[in-house]
């Protein structure tokens, strides 16, 4: 049996504490030149795409600015239209809010990406909820738990019905005759959340529709990616855990009509390289430790407490005292709290660890916040990203380097090429568009059938 | 002489509605990344001010307030901001000036958007904006009623609109990113603002999560034709483009501008107003005529615009720009009838006609959009 292809995509690295902006290495996280040195590196290696996250309003906690890790970025499509001048193949993926965003609007801005990157845009489809958020918007946010992904779902098909108001023979431009088109591009929806009528003004893009990517673990989750999504991004650290989230999803695809290869499973994943494996440990220890300051420690740890706990000693022991149960009034903005569903019981477990491994609090925080690693020389993260994906723990990876812009720099001088040694790895692009990048079928040309019967569903 | 400030508005194939039928037109190539640098690259060789990329919210149409069925003309077109972005790293020196409808657009993300395009273009960003006062391009949205009677309140929207994306553009102070190893932390939070807009439209909290753009703030303008949209340009605006047809309409136009700029405390500010024209460049008057008659017979009727049209040469075009600045405006928005011929009339004959006269820049001055108007990088709003 063939050995699978591993696919791969650069995560721009951001407003996060993976980012280490205290390296002497560590360029802007703004300016444009970053962005391209990081891109022509991603196209170099012969990634799939490069990603960009997005949140939009600065996290706070305690009611303030929180300032510790990299705070800001550029607007995510305008940034990768730019992209799209720089580069030739890369896939150029974005995320974007379907709560303060319009569907005619983001279809309009999708579509026109698809067309000025002939075919490389991707869309990481978000939901957020919050009135901390949505104090940022005309429209406001404030979304019900029970309509959040009901309104991703509604959100997704009205743009796919946008996308697929032209099926892309339209335009004639016959000068002689004097026929430009034939008229495309009628919508009407009407749903819980939307109802809007028209006629979209983009004509039909490369890829039809913009490849779409989904993150997330909930039960939700994964079922919204197996209705609709083309990848999904994970967070799963283990090759047992990988597996078992891998069968799950790829399980639930066969009831949208979808096969295993419609849905790419890529984990985030960080990594560091060394000439040795002791100087690779050496390193990912330092690095670990660099995203984790002493006031960072305390952060987190006040994110899980849901308390004051600035007083706290980060290299002693963790509090005694309980977290605050009920909704997290700390810290606002920021995705990761809204995972601790039972504080208490997250807090015992960690007391557990700092217990059995003799940790500090700041040691605590450093271990339970680690993601998915890979560490060694480049030998040996070759072997090991391969083996992840050749036992079915995933289909690739989202890589999250460290440093901007320099981070993705060694992978793709010493860990791409061993890939593509053990033939698992592109050595040119085969396709120029995203979709054949990742070995996609092409995008249906309506919108009946696929999410459609996951919406009523 | 003060040289003349030259703008090309970039619409389709042309300003004409049949320019797609030219023989140089091509229509095909109007959702290619290429079509659009191409234009970008030869307003730049020709030294332009700066461009504008035209957009409206819904698809083009030839009736007023709803779609048509006209098969004859170009229909479908991308975005603005990201075609400005997409041509942006391919340009050095010109200004790229995006359209945004504020009617239906978010202040907080074309802020970002138009921050990042200036990050992009390492500072040669604008921003036009425009009112929609159409109910179909309502209904794409769905969030409103609008009907053609709103138009004054919908302008007072555009000026509150503008302001939140100024204040946002502010809401970094410069030095705001510190990267203090010492205390570990990446930003100086007290140079980071909130906003706290709240006007009868919205309300909009901030800051921005885009740090401050390299012009600090980008340019604003607008195309302004009656009161309340002079208004807007008086109130809201460092460049406005208006459409005099004769030289005599132009000073009027400028002291309504000028008194509302009074109205709003802004007298003392700098504001310079472009004349729009229409143009058809031939190096034979005849020619030129010929072109825009073949057009006009193709669409059945003689063309109709708001702005001036002139038919012509380049010399007798620069005749009226010089007349025109003689009356008091800037220099001009020009709108190539048919884009992939009148462009290269305007880049290759015109311009070489004003430096003649000694009325146009023979190199650029400045590396930034602002910069080619003489504005200065302005001090933030917030900053102690």
């Amino acid at each position: 049996m063939p050995r699978k292809q591993i696919h791969l995509a650069a995560h721009f690295p951001g407003v996060n504490n993976t980012t280490v902006w205290s390296d002497p290495e560590a360029g802007s996280h703004i300016e444009f030149d970053s962005f391209v040195h990081f891109a022509r590196t991603a196209e170099r290696a012969k990634f799939d795409f490069l990603f960009l996250a997005e949140g939009l309003r600065l996290r706070e906690q305690h009611g303030l600015i929180y300032d510790l890790d990299v705070v800001g970025r550029p607007d995510t499509f305008t940034i990768l239209a730019a992209l799209a001048a720089v580069t030739d193949r890369l896939g150029l993926a974005g995320t974007i809010n379907s709560t303060f965003n319009e569907p005619y609007e983001v279809a309009r801005q999708f579509a026109s990406l698809d067309h000025l990157s002939a075919g490389r845009a991707a869309w990481n489809v978000v939901t957020s909820w919050d009135e901390f958020t949505g104090e940022n918007f005309r429209r406001a946010g404030f979304l019900p738990q029970d309509k959040r992904y009901l309104r991703a779902k509604e959100f997704l098909a009205a743009t796919w019905e946008l996308f697929d108001s032209w099926r892309g023979d339209e335009i004639v431009a016959d000068k002689e005759s004097g026929e430009f088109w034939r008229p495309a591009g009628d919508f009407a929806i009407r749903s819980d959340q939307f109802d809007i009528h028209g006629r979209f003004p983009v004509p039909r893009s490369p890829q039809g529709r913009p490849v779409v990517l989904q993150a997330g673990d909930s039960e939700e989750g994964r079922e919204f990616a197996a209705s609709g999504a083309d990848a999904i991004f994970t967070r799963h650290g283990t090759l047992e855990a990988g597996q078992a989230f891998y069968a799950d999803v790829k399980g639930r695809l066969a009831k949208y009509g979808r096969s295993p290869e419609d849905l790419k499973i890529m984990p985030a994943a960080t990594f560091v390289l060394g000439d040795t494996e002791a100087e690779a440990q050496e390193k990912a220890r330092h690095v670990r430790y660099q995203q984790v300051s002493p006031a960072t420690a305390i952060k987190f740890l006040e994110q899980l407490w849901n308390r004051d706990l600035s007083d706290h000693d980060p290299d002693g022991p963790l509090p005694t005292v309980d977290p605050v149960v009920g909704e997290n009034t700390i810290s606002r903005g920021r995705a990761s709290v809204r995972m601790y569903r039972d504080p208490i019981r997250t807090a015992n477990e960690w007391r557990e660890l700092a217990e059995a491994k003799h940790l500090s609090t700041r040691e605590v925080i450093i271990e339970v916040t680690g993601r998915q690693n890979f560490i060694g020389t480049p030998g040996r993260v070759a072997e090991l990203l391969d083996e992840f994906v050749q036992a079915d723990a995933s289909d690739g990876f989202v890589l999250v380097p460290h440093i901007t812009p320099g981070g993705l720099d060694d992978f793709a001088d010493t860990v791409v090429p061993l890939l593509q040694e053990r033939g698992v790895f592109r050595t040119e692009y085969e396709g120029s568009t995203l979709r054949e990048h990742l070995g996609l079928k092409p995008a249906p040309t309506t919108a009946a059938g696929d999410l459609g019967t996951a919406v009523s569903g | 002489m003060t040289p003349l400030h030259l703008a090309v508005a970039l619409e389709g194939t042309g300003w004409h509605p049949v320019s797609w039928r030219e023989p140089e037109a091509r229509p095909t190539a109007l959702f290619d990344a290429g079509y659009w640098a191409g234009q970008v690259r030869e307003a730049e060789h020709g030294l332009l001010d700066l461009v504008t990329i035209e957009d409206g919210f819904a698809i083009q149409s030839s009736r007023p307030f709803e779609p048509d069925e006209r098969t004859d003309q170009v229909r479908g077109r991308l975005d603005a901001l990201l075609v400005a972005a997409r041509v942006a790293p391919l340009t050095s020196h010109i200004g790229i000036v995006p359209t945004a409808v504020t009617t239906h657009t978010e202040p907080f993300h074309f802020s970002k958007g138009v921050a990042t395009l200036d990050y992009v273009s390492t500072g040669r960003a604008g921003v036009r904006v425009r009112v929609s006062t159409r109910p179909d391009e309502a209904a794409l949205v769905g969030r409103r009623e609008i009907s053609r009677d709103d138009a004054p309140a919908l302008f007072d929207e555009a000026a509150d609109w503008v302001e939140v994306v100024r204040r946002l553009w502010d809401s970094w102070e410069d030095d705001a990113e510190i990267r203090d190893a010492a205390t570990g932390r990446f930003v100086d939070r007290d140079k980071l603002h909130y906003i706290d807009f709240e006007g009868r439209f919205f309300s909009v909290r901030g800051p921005s999560i885009t740090p401050r753009p390299p012009q600090g703030q980008p340019l604003v303008t607008a195309l302004a034709h009656r009161d309340y949209a002079y208004r807007l340009v008086a109130r809201s605006c460092d460049l406005g483009f208006v459409t005099p047809q004769e030289t005599a309409d132009v000073a009027p136009i400028l002291a309504e501008i000028r008194r509302e700029q009074e109205a709003a405390g802004r007298a003392e500010e700098p504001l310079h107003v472009l004349g729009d024209v229409v143009v058809f460049l031939d190096e034979s008057a005849e020619a030129a005529q010929d072109r825009k008659g073949r057009m006009d017979s193709r669409l059945g009727r003689e063309l109709i615009s708001d702005a001036r049209i002139v038919v012509g040469t380049p010399a007798e075009l620069a005749d009226l720009l010089l007349e025109w600045q003689e009356a008091g405006l800037a220099g001009a928005r020009l709108r190539p009838g048919s884009v992939d011929h009148d462009l290269v009339q305007i880049t290759r004959g015109l311009v070489p006609e004003l430096q003649r006269r000694g009325a146009f820049r023979t190199a650029y001055e400045a590396d930034t959009l602002r910069g080619l108007f003489g504005l200065d990088r302005p001090a933030n709003r917030y900053a102690a």
